[in-house]
């Protein structure tokens, strides 16, 4: 039972430095800053759950669990705010996206 | 009244969790008075309006956040992929203002923050009409476009419309 539990755990430990490392990689190759911050999201939010869920898997029924939950719950309230706040920073800042179509400045419909 | 009740009692559950001491009554007492002074901050700061959840919309929460989880599962494979190929996934960042139909702050705020969640999707801008998003590619634009989270979150705001 507690090999099916270490392997459940490892897979998803892994999975979670996965999406990490990806999320580095989109950091360097992604062109600009809005289109980086998107790359930062997979980190922010599937590889924070991987991770933290790893970690459920090894603490078992406890309260360092459930302690666990919460800084996930926290960590998925808080991480938008914050990417929403530095998008909007920049875009007020005057950092234009660099968008696929040109002809496509943000106007409302 | 309710509300500050409902608030103190949540937050001095939240604190008996963290905490895991629940022996010592010096403790229990110490964390009973911090959870009281923050409930009088939240009264003296008048913030309580904030907390009047429609009590509906617990019950519908745990749906929504199933199926936002799928959402943003699928939203991580669609970004990792543009990560490590992009030959064959190509990026083709977007920004576009959409509709959202919901009626409260709290559902705008969270569709914009479900918006910016799932990654891909970043919301800059809310107003009445709309939220202005900036997407990875014109794919995922599209797909924000189709209006399934919006109705979504409007559903789970009132309670019904929508399919």
């Amino acid at each position: 039972m507690s090999l099916v539990l270490d392997l459940v755990s490892w897979t998803m430990l892994l999975g979670g430095v996965f999406l990490g490392v990806s999320g580095a990689v989109g950091l360097f190759r992604f062109p600009d800053f809005y289109t980086r911050l998107h790359a930062a999201g997979v980190t922010d939010t599937l590889c924070a759950a991987l991770i933290l869920g790893g970690l459920m898997v090894q603490a078992g029924w406890s309260l360092v669990s459930i302690k666990l939950a919460f800084i996930l719950l926290f960590l998925w309230y808080t991480s938008p705010t914050a990417s929403h706040a530095l998008a909007k920073a920049a875009l007020r800042a005057g950092l234009g996206p660099r968008l696929a179509e040109k002809e496509n400045p943000p106007s409302k419909s | 009244m309710i509300h500050l009740l409902w608030l103190g009692a949540s937050l001095y559950g939240f604190w008996l969790l963290l905490s895991g001491h629940w022996d010592s009554g010096l403790l229990l007492a110490l964390g009973g008075a911090s959870t009281a002074l923050v409930t009088l901050m939240a009264w003296r700061m008048q913030r309580l309006d904030a907390l009047s959840f429609p009590a509906g919309l617990w019950r519908r929460l745990p749906g929504y956040w199933a199926w936002l989880f799928v959402e943003i599962i699928k939203a991580n494979q669609d970004v990792v992929r543009r990560i490590w190929q992009p030959a064959r996934f190509p990026i083709s960042p977007t920004m576009a203002w959409l509709p959202a139909s919901q009626k409260t702050d709290l559902g705008r705020a969270i569709y914009a923050n479900s918006i910016t969640l799932t990654p891909g999707t970043v919301a800059i801008e809310i107003d009445e009409r709309g939220v202005l998003v900036h997407g990875l590619s014109a794919e995922v634009i599209a797909d924000l476009r189709g209006a399934a989270m919006d109705r979504r979150v409007t559903r789970l705001e009132d309670g019904e419309g929508g399919a």
